[in-house]
């Protein structure tokens, strides 16, 4: 979408190193992972004809829209040179205040849900705050509120399940305008593009790419750096709340242990579609596609019999695969 | 132990006052000596045999491998696939005991290493040879590991009853009067102290804080920069599967989902906890040491005072924070004494 576009952009050269890479090199991973996303579906197709099911890959869909959302504001936070752990305990957070909040407490559940963006942007401005104010690294503030938000979690509701009304169950059953098509999954899609043109087609997107590839220059070029990785904690925050309020509708009702190590296969998402773990390279689209890949061979592989316990061996080989391939085809060009 | 960390100021001709401020650990002996003193009041019984027991019992898995994962902190990596490795090579270690009982404990022990050292060496291989960074490398590995539990495991679980005695004895006596320390603690104490001294006296071990202080630097003066990497991870790879045995030891069962799953959380906060800077090239056994028995001491305090477990995440997570808060501050009011 938006990713092959990156060296040939408007704004000229980006802040990239090597900017004699041609636009097909510079593509190499988005490449190499729609390859795999290629070879995935034609091979889940043809040894398993009930993965053609329209009906089927839809209802699954939606089970991926809650990280799909955390993969994108990974993305962000990984360009610019971070990394936050603590997504998918913010996810699960969130989702218990709201359900404790109104199971519990007996706060309407209408100001709940309007509640919930802003609690998870609050949790996102604590790391924010941490890494931006404090200078502390991402990584062990993130680690740190990854086992706090948890534990915060597990303190409110225990080994409970707490029950949301049956008007509110259900949103990933609503189809769009009578295609198969269920309305998580369009969420998604606006967030992607949202984002994916804020990250590619504006100045904030430069920053943060700017950011990612020398963080001292960025600064000295007048990026306002701690302004933005504040802003982009905060971003993941909002978005994992908004991922909170799609899982809870799914499935009904609110554990202290949603989401519980989603973190690591968002992560493993974003890297996979050719984002640096270092910073300063990864595309909204290359992300979108590897989250497509892991759909893709999660479903294939539980429509082939493969227990999920055993599936975390391919997606984890998957991942190393991908980045030997990507790292070969870069050193094949030196 | 401020000699094994080159950023630690020149402490021989200051007053002896800024020479105690100076200790790198100080901020995290204070944060266990105020957690001591505090649940000391509120429950008195926390000063007894049973819970320097209950601690004894609970660190030494923990230290084994923040060992290992020090040094590949130092050398600014990191390893997020500890509780897989720890997991699968105490899964094989289980079902070897249990099908060939003959092999003993340290037949096992020879089994449990050797499976952590060949997954190490993988992981060491992904970083140093093929260049690919280390949280995704290991991020790769961490569910490659989990997921060959299940497939070796069949998914069924071992049990303690299915297991030699002796195996268990390890947690249970020890060499010394009243079996106060168990086996395992002086396994920990061994696997410890041989890391102070390979990182302190060792040319290699040097070699890790010069690799990971300033990584071009040390290849220009010709240290062997890959190779000191590889070693790292190999390294934590067999500190994994010793501690797979002690896993095996002092649990009743060995559960294909439960096998040091979320360890790495554990093992990375005793590690930053300790003081080791995840920017590389600094970090001391003795910190980390400490680290592993605030974790500890913590985890036994809370339920001597009778708080749920649910809170041990929320203060898990507390406590990282607080640590490395204190330990920026600390290190940033030392900086500016420097001056």
């Amino acid at each position: 979408m938006h990713g092959s576009h990156t060296t040939a952009s408007p704004q000229g050269p980006p802040p990239l190193a090597n900017t004699r890479d041609t636009l097909l090199l510079d593509s190499v991973p988005e490449i190499i992972a729609a390859a795999l996303l290629a070879a995935a579906v034609v091979s889940a197709w043809v040894l398993m004809p009930s993965f053609g099911d329209i009906g089927y890959l839809a209802d699954k869909s939606t089970v991926y829209v809650e990280s799909g959302l955390m993969v994108l504001a990974m993305t962000l936070i990984i360009v610019a040179g971070h990394i936050d752990l603590s997504c998918a305990s913010t996810l699960g957070l969130v989702g218990t205040l709201i359900a404790f909040c109104h199971v519990r407490l007996g706060i309407p559940l209408e100001t709940m849900l309007v509640l919930a963006v802003p609690l998870g942007a609050a949790l996102g401005a604590i790391n924010g705050a941490a890494v931006a104010g404090l200078g502390l690294p991402s990584l062990v503030v993130t680690l740190a509120t990854m086992a706090l938000y948890r534990g915060v979690a597990q303190v409110l509701i225990g080994d409970h399940s707490l029950s949301l009304p049956q008007w509110f169950v259900g949103i990933d059953r609503i189809t769009v305008a009578g295609t198969p098509l269920r309305l998580p999954l369009l969420v998604l899609l606006a967030a992607a593009i949202v984002l994916g043109l804020l990250l590619h087609r504006t100045v904030l997107g430069r920053w943060i790419v700017a950011m990612g590839t020398n963080s001292e220059a960025a600064r000295y070029s007048g990026v306002p750096v701690g302004g933005v990785t504040f802003l982009l904690f905060v971003l993941s925050g909002a978005v994992s709340a908004l991922g909170a309020v799609l899982m809870l509708s799914r499935l009904s009702v609110a554990r202290y242990d949603h989401g519980a190590g989603l973190e690591l296969s968002v992560v493993t998402a974003v890297v996979l579609g050719g984002a640096s773990i270092y910073g300063g390279r990864g595309t909204i689209f290359g992300s979108m596609l590897a989250m497509l890949l892991v759909a893709v061979v999660q479903t294939g592989m539980g429509l082939g019999g493969i227990r999920e316990d055993n599936q975390v061996t391919a997606i984890g080989a998957l991942l190393v695969v991908a980045v030997i391939m990507s790292n070969l085809t870069s050193r094949l060009r030196r | 132990m401020t000699i094994l960390d080159h950023r630690a100021p020149n402490t021989a001709a200051q007053p002896p006052i800024r020479r105690v401020l100076a200790v790198r650990e100080l901020p995290i002996l204070l944060i266990l000596a105020a957690i001591i003193i505090a649940t000391g009041i509120a429950q008195p019984r926390f000063f007894s045999a049973s819970s320097l027991r209950s601690i004894l019992l609970w660190i030494p898995l923990l230290t084994v491998v923040a060992m290992g994962q020090m040094m590949v902190i130092i050398t600014r990596g990191i390893d997020v696939s500890v509780g897989s490795m720890i997991g699968l090579s105490g899964m094989i270690v289980a079902m070897a005991l249990r099908d060939y009982p003959g092999i003993g404990v340290a037949g096992g022990a020879v089994v449990g290493m050797g499976v952590g050292a060949a997954l190490g060496t993988f992981n060491g291989l992904l970083v140093a040879a093929l260049d690919i960074p280390p949280i995704v490398a290991t991020l790769g590995t961490l569910g490659m590991y989990r997921g060959l539990v299940f497939i070796v495991s069949g998914g069924r679980q071992v049990y303690a009853y299915e297991l030699p005695d002796s195996l268990q004895r390890l947690s249970i006596s020890g060499p010394f009067a009243q079996q106060v320390v168990p086996w395992v603690v002086i396994v920990a104490v061994v696997a410890a102290v041989a890391t102070y001294a390979f990182l302190g006296f060792a040319r290699t071990g040097r070699n890790i804080y010069a690799v990971g202080g300033n990584p071009p630097a040390a290849a220009l003066r010709g240290l062997p920069v890959r190779r000191v990497a590889f070693l790292a991870y190999l390294l934590t790879g067999t500190a994994a599967g010793l501690a797979g045995v002690l896993y095996c030891s002092r649990f009743p069962s060995v559960n294909p989902a439960e096998v040091g799953v979320g360890y790495e959380l554990l093992v990375i906060a005793a590690v930053v906890i300790g003081g080791t800077s995840v920017f590389g090239g600094s970090g001391s056994v003795v910190g980390v040491f400490l680290g592993c028995l605030l974790l500890g001491t913590i985890n036994v305090a809370l339920s001597v005072l009778h708080i749920p477990d649910a809170w041990q995440k929320t203060i898990y997570g507390l406590i990282i924070l607080i640590a490395v808060i204190v330990d920026d501050l600390v290190w940033r009011r030392l900086q500016h004494f420097g001056r």
